[in-house]
């Protein structure tokens, strides 16, 4: 916990940070994800009900309570990518990985999920890879985009 | 105050600033149907179904959270509203569970009302989105694909309970009201107390049913069943049969149980006598002999957990009594038994309690004499009335019947254990006259009435200057406990009640529908207390005769070993 700790100091142990020291919570827990005890011992150190900590946490598809891979692919589930798009390219990703949405790859570099708008509605449909954002996509792209990460395992 | 004149419908009318429009409305006897808003505790104006439109204003605005300006000319009913609102509720509709006919709030549901009075004929949506299983982990049964999403009981659980155990998790389609990691609400800090379910505007939320086991028990031969009826009862049952709130129906009740099959009708109003007898002894000994203060009354179980789960400092505080539903339990399976010639494993306890926390606190562990548990099944006001319907009764034709001795006899005391302030006033009474060696007339404790969220007052008896404090709603007891805890506020003696009000206004009473009127309904039901208290023959707690037989034929002195091992508990820090 002690971890958590420099976190919460770091942001002055405020409810106004929660957010970003959830983030860099996250990016320490080499899941991909926030454990359990740690949005437990946040809630507790911030004097916030676990209901509320655990209703910011879902409300992000940033954030993640399970174990992710390394990479989130996000897939925008918007109307404008929507009508743009967007269910091919969730087909073919959900074809390339073996995947549903919700579900890790076997060997644990990808986790497929679908995320309300991002703000690329200019260049829809448009995917989320962990931070950076792609759009004007094609499922033939899009491939092309999931093996140069691949490649770089 | 600064005045606005408004046109609503055509009518003028003006208007303190800061008024909303809904507010105006009423005024003018125009109502306006809201769901997602109850006054001053969910304003989030989400649902939208309390929208008008404002001339010169573009789009369609909610009522409820907007305010007037000088010269506004709103319409309340037009096609364009009127189209709105039925869009509203459809989409509404869409993702609610509408299996009316099976449900609990059935005939008393807020959305039914609304569907029906704002022409919705035909529900062209289905949405499906599954919103996950039903909690049946505790007393408080929750279901989330009837839930609307009003956030009422999200608002009432962290801003008037302080407990916040549920909140909206997730977004847009998948959106719902949940505890932490969708555990139940058992394996959290829930502390029972159902005022979400008086909350809730349809049946999302409800109490765990337990009229079939009693029923089952009233069918068996060889059981010998007894009924309680809490103080907070009797003044509250006849709103489910068409009486006004505060009315009070005990002879009914009496009568309606029989009829059920009850082999004897007590009251917890006797052993709310009997715990002032405990409860005060208890006091006057932290006084004398420097025990810890100030001392808690124990009677609320949802205050209890609450404490359990918040407080740990003040466990110590809190007064060894059990409650009064316990305490009946307890009597009922020893001295009652040896009183009525029958085997006490035979004796099936019944409670039916305004309260949803004393299904909780039933079942707890430590709630057992001799492996016999004090209280065997819990219904609420409300599934009372259920059964009563159920049995055919004709409730309201019925004669008035009397209690059963030997623990149906009651004091004034016992009977305003029921509201907020009530149990400190039955204290005092019986410790006035213990301290002074009198029994005084004066026993109208004003200063600890009234629906106040916090009340403190001094009292002097004999000399001795007896400084007590009274909160109701667990939110307020935070408050006043902080304040002690501080050492800002310092007191001998705390009454706390869970729910606001008192037990009159416990998770298990008759839903208030008309959430404007929840402050009404509150006085009246404790009004009606208030004039069993001034009919009673005895008004003070150590004067009930039946009482001072217990004492005088079984239990010896308040406080004594026997006393002790049948009345009083212990806390865990949780």
């Amino acid at each position: 916990m002690q971890k958590v700790k420099e976190v919460l100091n770091r942001h002055g142990n405020s409810k106004d940070n929660l957010i970003q020291v959830m983030l860099e919570l996250q990016n320490l827990s080499g899941t991909n994800s926030l454990p359990h005890e740690w949005v437990e011992f946040v809630a507790v150190e911030l004097d916030m009900p676990l209901s509320r900590v655990y209703s910011v946490i879902t409300f992000y598809s940033m954030f993640g309570t399970e174990p992710r891979g390394k990479y989130v692919v996000e897939v925008c589930k918007s109307a404008p990518c929507h009508v743009t798009g967007a269910g091919s390219l969730l087909a073919m990703l959900e074809k390339e990985l073996q995947v549903k949405p919700g579900q890790t790859t076997e060997d644990g570099v990808f986790t497929l999920i679908q995320s309300a708008c991002f703000g690329a509605c200019d260049i829809s449909p448009a995917i989320k890879i962990g931070d950076k954002v792609y759009g004007n996509l094609t499922p033939e792209k899009l491939s092309h985009i999931v093996n140069t990460y691949r490649e770089v395992q | 105050m600064e005045m606005i004149n408004v046109t609503i419908d055509g009518i003028a009318v003006e208007v303190e600033k800061n008024t909303t429009i809904l507010e105006a409305a009423k005024k003018l006897n125009i109502n306006i149907p809201t769901l997602c808003f109850m006054k001053g505790v969910n304003e989030p104006g989400s649902c939208r179904v309390c929208v008008v439109e404002v001339e010169g204003w573009r789009g369609l605005h909610p009522a409820c959270v907007t305010k007037v300006s000088e010269g506004l000319v709103v319409k309340t009913s037009t096609g364009t509203v009127r189209e709105a609102r039925k869009n509203i509720l459809e989409l509404i509709m869409s993702n609610h569970n509408r299996e009316c006919l099976s449900c609990s709030r059935n005939l008393r549901c807020e959305l039914q009302t609304l569907c029906n009075d704002n022409g919705i004929d035909r529900l062209p949506y289905n949405g499906k989105v599954e919103k996950g299983c039903i909690d049946t982990s505790g007393p408080i049964v929750r279901d989330p694909n009837k839930c609307v999403l009003c956030g009422r009981c999200v608002s009432v659980c962290s801003k008037i309970q302080d407990v916040g155990v549920i909140d909206y998790a997730y977004r847009g389609a998948h959106m719902t009201v949940t505890t932490a990691y969708e555990e139940g609400l058992a394996g959290h800090d829930c502390i029972n107390c159902g005022q979400c379910i008086k909350a809730c505007p349809v049946g999302a939320l409800s109490e765990r049913d337990d009229t079939a086991k009693v029923w089952k028990a009233l069918e068996n031969q060889d059981l010998h069943v007894v009924v309680q009826t809490a103080p907070a009862v009797r003044v509250a049952l006849g709103e489910e049969f068409g009486y006004a709130p505060g009315t009070n129906v005990e002879g009914k009740m009496v009568t309606a149980l029989r009829r059920l099959g009850f082999d004897r009708v007590f009251d917890t109003n006797f052993s709310a006598d009997l715990t002032i007898i405990e409860e005060g002894n208890e006091l006057l000994d932290r006084i004398k002999n420097g025990g810890k203060l100030p001392m808690i009354t124990s009677c609320s179980p949802g205050w209890i957990k609450f404490c359990e789960h918040n407080y740990h400092d003040f466990l110590e505080n809190l007064s060894t009594c059990k409650s009064p539903q316990q305490m009946f339990g307890a009597v009922a399976k020893s001295y009652y038994p040896i009183k009525a010639d029958v085997d006490p494993k035979n004796v099936f306890v019944v409670s039916v309690m305004p309260c949803t926390a004393k299904k909780y606190e039933a079942d707890r562990e430590e709630m057992q004499v001799d492996g016999l548990k004090d209280i065997d099944a819990v219904i609420t006001t409300r599934e009372l009335a259920r059964m009563i319907r159920q049995a055919g009764i004709k409730f309201n034709e019925l004669e008035d019947g009397k209690r059963d001795s030997i623990l149906g006899a009651y004091s004034g005391a016992g009977t305003i254990f029921g509201n907020t302030g009530g149990v400190m006033e039955a204290a005092l009474r019986t410790v006035a006259d213990k301290l002074t060696g009198k029994s005084l007339d004066a026993i109208d404790y004003t200063a600890v009435r009234g629906l106040a969220g916090i009340k403190e007052a001094t009292v002097s008896i004999a000399g001795m200057d007896i400084k007590v404090a009274v909160a109701n709603g667990t939110g307020n007891a935070s408050k006043l406990l902080d304040r002690v805890k501080s050492g800002e506020a310092g007191y001998h003696f705390i009454e706390v009640m869970g729910c606001e009000g008192g037990c009159i206004n416990g998770g298990g009473q008759p839903i208030i529908k008309d959430k404007n009127t929840t402050d009404e309904v509150k006085a009246a039901r404790i009004k009606g207390l208030y004039d069993i208290d001034k009919a009673c023959v005895t008004r003070k707690s150590h004067e009930n005769p039946e009482i001072q037989k217990l004492y005088a034929e079984y239990l010896g002195e308040a406080g004594d070993h026997l006393a002790h091992k049948l009345l009083h508990t212990h806390y865990i820090a949780r």
